[in-house]
């Protein structure tokens, strides 16, 4: 990279930063105080059409205090993790913290909860790539794509690498801090037949740059994503079963986790009120996190609240086995904290994978969805509908592409009426699925 | 309106580069670094902006946060590429190294000069003001109170309240090797209210919220707060009696107001310049042509007073305009930013905007309405024997290239023998952007803009817009619901 990025330095100057916030937000009157910071460094090269397109040169900080008075609360953020910024943000969360009102749920989490064992994770793998290393995978990426037989023209493809700390202190004496990088490569594709244009991508995503696929492996994947969408057309509405990609099935995973979240609970905003203990799922179907996986794109030791993080298991053998909690949303719902402040890291699935072949087989005639559109998930009530795109299957074999049309049920139905998981699995982000077949959802196309 | 030109770039030179030992003056040698061998055109776009957000949850206000943001974003641009690099040091320094390594896109070619910059002249099309110092902390704590008690007195069924109040002051002051030199000062403020609403063991969320360029203390003045409680108490009952919805082909009559991101979806995204220079939008190359039913007229407008998505100059510093998007049903213009108008010969059209210093400008909307037509809303309800009624949304989303766009109702309705009948569940309505605009069939004389919630998504950067249109009819459109 062409900006220096000193990790271990950065890493020193925000854990003293830290410190000075506590200091400081303790000597003007907070009982207690949270502070969390960091600073990212990254390159972002886009070409298009065989040329460079953009060159970003990205550098963020951040810091954000909290104090605590009494049961009081006030917060503060500056984007300068500056001397003079942390003090004008301590005093900002101070003067905020006098007008607030008392919240007997709030503080930190205990002393006694802080993580004790920070392991290195093995998360963090720089990437010393010049721009023109990065133009030329970008480049090559692209070219791969486009030496299809069919593809039209680029949208670009993009390669972003970059590099980070952050750290999370507070005055019970605790202060975790943790390095971390990021690579991608993806590439954007359009395709057209006499009924139109269509566009699809791929990408590859790693921690250490050494797991990415290689450049050309992305081009053509997103090649064959774009020809395949040609020539599709409405599917007949009915119901009938659906089976989500991985990419999506990780998406329904992704609702679930945020129905069992700690705040959505306490605020009665979720269909997974009071359910701690049902049958949600297949009673072959479990599900939980493994934050402490070495070298996963999640893993971390502590919590946002300092809280040593723990293999958690939400669903287990079909049943609602733990909420995601936070200290605060423990509190709120008379238990204790999971460890989840920030969220879950790493899910991973526990069910017996069936091939992508055996799937289909099973489902016979229904839609293969590979792409949603829209925000159309009711957390509240549970109910979805969702604009899809993907391929029509009949006699356990995709015919043809599908495209304009919803698919439409409730996601505790959808989650009872799971009747597999694919073997083909996306390691990509911090949820590891396959596949998901749901038995039955009301397709709506022409 | 009045000019505060010279206003605006003192107040904005004050507070963005005095505390770095910048000045006006100074900012010709900062361009300079940028404008290296090859570098056709170079800006320099500074911010700072103060944001302040209160919530109010079980009846108390118990979080409150304050955020303050700011640096320098240095854009080389050489033919189609772009270098970008940025700081939140604002100062000589700063300027030096951001502009060195945004030049370095290329690195042969002649080095051209910076133009001195000649300070833009634009309407104000809000008041340059810091909308967060109009009213004490006590007074925006008394308005969600307000806000949790008139939604609690509501209805029984009222289980869960809350309420937020959000204002950014926001400083920018561009320049540009063209000569450009613009300043603005924009003031955006918000109040929501969200509730959910528990009976006969059903549970459903309604909720309500706006805002728009002014100062906090309109929102009080306004008497907001109780407003929109009323408002989200109304939309969660309505949903508690809510039915399954629909799923098939059928009419749709979509509500005057926030409907419009119809617009925003359907026609809006694939309008914008940089989509149609590379092609990727399904309606490039459709200059002139019928892309929608006649009697459709769409405008992207930055130049409404006080709106959440108007701006006085863009990004760039390009004075905010009103561009007819399209007139009669025929395709009229697009929404350019400077590279893409010069890419395509045409001019820019004051459409370039970034969420911050930190982020590229793009091609992206302002206020994006459908002028009114001359239908009775009644007449147009009247006219669908089997349908929806659709009269709130929570979002929507497009792919720009086959023109697919989705958005979903929060708030609709059956239409049964030309009448409103039973409320529906919320579900998504899925269309071809240029299909659906040719399948408008009635529009009303109801046009309205809406209360000022929007948030556009693109490339990862979000800015706020709004949207308007009159109550609208399109005889065919696909609803996801469950019920066949």
């Amino acid at each position: 990279m062409t900006q220096a990025f000193d990790a271990a330095a950065q890493q020193a100057l925000l854990e003293s930063r830290a410190r000075m916030a506590l200091d400081l937000a303790r000597q003007l009157g907070a009982e207690a105080c949270e502070v969390g910071a960091s600073v990212d460094q990254g390159v972002g090269v886009s070409v298009r059409e065989g040329e460079v397109e953009t060159v970003e040169l990205s550098r963020d900080q951040g810091i954000a205090v909290t104090v605590y008075v009494g049961q009081r609360k006030g917060s503060a953020s500056s984007s300068d993790a500056g001397e003079a910024s942390v003090r004008a943000v301590v005093e900002k969360a101070l003067a905020i913290a006098r007008h607030t009102g008392e919240d007997p749920a709030s503080g930190l989490a205990e002393a006694a909860l802080m993580a004790t064992e920070l392991p290195d994770l093995d998360v963090h793998h720089p990437w010393p790539l010049s721009i023109d290393e990065a133009t030329e995978l970008a480049l090559r990426c692209e070219a791969a794509g486009r030496g299809v037989t069919g593809i039209k023209s680029s949208d670009g493809a993009s390669l972003s690498s970059g590099e980070g700390v952050r750290v999370y202190a507070n005055s019970h004496g605790f202060l975790g801090s943790q390095r971390g990088s990021r690579h991608s490569l993806s590439c954007l594709l359009i395709a057209e037949d006499e009924n139109g244009m269509q566009r699809d991508y791929d990408y590859t995503s790693a921690r250490d740059p050494r797991d990415l696929l290689a450049a050309e492996a992305v081009g053509e994947s997103a090649a064959q994503h774009t020809l395949s969408r040609l020539g599709g057309r409405r599917p007949a509405t009915g119901r009938m079963p659906v089976l989500f990609d991985p990419t999506l099935a990780s998406g329904l995973v992704g609702h679930l986790m945020s129905a069992i979240a700690g705040g959505a609970l306490f605020r009665e905003a979720s269909f997974l009120c009071d359910r701690l203990g049902d049958p949600l799922f297949p009673k072959w179907f479990s599900l939980g996190e493994r934050p402490m996986e070495v070298g996963a794109m999640a893993s971390s030791p502590f919590d946002n609240d300092g809280v040593q993080t723990r293999d958690n298991v939400f669903i287990r053998d079909g049943r609602l086995a733990s909420y995601m909690l936070s200290a605060y949303s423990a509190r709120r719902l008379g238990l204790q904290t999971t460890g989840n402040a920030g969220g879950a890291r790493n899910l991973r699935i526990s069910a017996p994978l069936e091939s992508r072949e055996a799937l289909l087989e099973r489902m016979g005639r229904g839609v293969l969805v590979t792409e949603l559109m829209g925000q159309g998930v009711n957390g509240v009530t549970g109910d979805y509908s969702r604009g899809a795109a993907g391929f029509w299957v009949e006699d356990g074999k995709i015919q043809h592409p599908v495209e304009e049309f919803t698919i439409a049920g409730n996601l505790e139905t959808m989650f009872q009426g799971l009747v597999g998981v694919g073997s083909d699995t996306d390691t990509r982000g911090s949820i590891h699925t396959g596949s998901w077949l749901i038995d039955e959802m009301m397709v709506a196309g022409g | 309106m009045t000019s505060q030109t010279h206003d605006m770039l003192a107040d904005a030179s004050d507070l963005l580069l005095t505390p770095g030992g910048l000045d006006l003056a100074a900012l010709d040698a900062g361009l300079g670094h940028a404008m290296g061998q090859g570098i056709d055109y170079a800006d320099l776009y500074f911010q700072r902006s103060w944001h302040e957000g209160w919530v109010l949850e079980d009846g108390e206000v118990k979080e409150a946060s304050y955020n303050i943001d700011g640096g320098v974003g240095v854009r080389a641009l050489a033919g189609e590429k772009t270098g970008f690099a940025y700081s939140n040091q604002i100062s000589a320094d700063a300027l030096a190294e951001t502009g060195r390594t945004a030049a370095g896109i290329v690195r042969t070619g002649a080095r051209q000069r910076v133009a001195p910059g000649v300070a833009t002249t634009s309407a104000a099309r809000y008041a340059g003001i810091d909308p967060l110092s109009g009213l004490s902390a006590e007074d925006k704590i008394a308005m969600l109170k307000l806000a949790d008690r008139v939604a609690r007195a509501a209805d029984p069924s009222v289980a869960q309240v809350s309420a937020s109040l959000s204002g950014v002051h926001e400083v920018v002051l561009v320049r540009a090797s063209d000569g450009t030199l613009a300043a603005d000062i924009r003031p955006l403020v918000r109040f929501n209210v969200s509730v959910i609403a528990v009976k006969n063991g059903r549970r459903e969320r309604g909720s309500a919220g706006g805002g728009g360029r002014f100062p906090m203390s309109r929102l009080r003045d306004d008497n907001v707060a109780e407003r929109y409680a009323k408002e989200a108490v109304r939309q969660a009952l309505v949903n508690l009696e809510a039915v399954d919805a629909p799923a098939g082909q059928m009419p749709v009559v979509l509500g005057p107001g926030w409907p419009g991101i119809l617009l925003h979806e359907a026609v809006g995204h694939g309008l914008e310049g940089d989509f149609n220079r590379k092609g990727s939008s399904a309606f490039a190359g459709r200059m002139g042509e019928r892309v929608a039913s006649k009697g459709v007229t769409v405008v992207d407008d930055a130049t409404l007073a006080d709106r959440r998505g108007s701006m006085s100059v863009d990004d760039e510093g390009t004075p905010g305009q009103c561009t007819p998007l399209i007139e009669d049903g025929i395709l009229t213009g697009y929404m350019q930013d400077k590279l893409n108008a010069r890419l395509m010969g045409m001019a820019p059209t004051g459409n370039a905007r970034r969420e911050s210093f930190a982020h590229l400008p793009m091609p992206r909307m302002t206020n994006t309405y459908m002028r009114a037509g001359s239908d009775d809303p009644a007449d147009i309800l009247k006219s669908v024997s089997r349908g929806i009624y659709a009269v709130s949304f929570g979002g929507g989303q497009v792919d720009i290239t086959s023109g697919k766009f989705v958005f979903s109702a929060s708030e609709a309705y059956l239409i049964e023998d030309g009448k409103i009948t039973a409320p529906v569940k919320g579900a998504t309505l899925i269309g071809n952007g240029p299909e659906a605009m040719g399948r408008v069939s009635m529009i009303g004389h109801d046009m309205e803009l809406d209360t000022g919630i929007g948030v556009c998504g693109k490339e990862g950067q979000g800015v706020p817009v709004g949207v308007g249109q009159p109550t609208l009819k399109l005889d065919e459109l696909t609803v996801g619901g469950t019920q066949s």
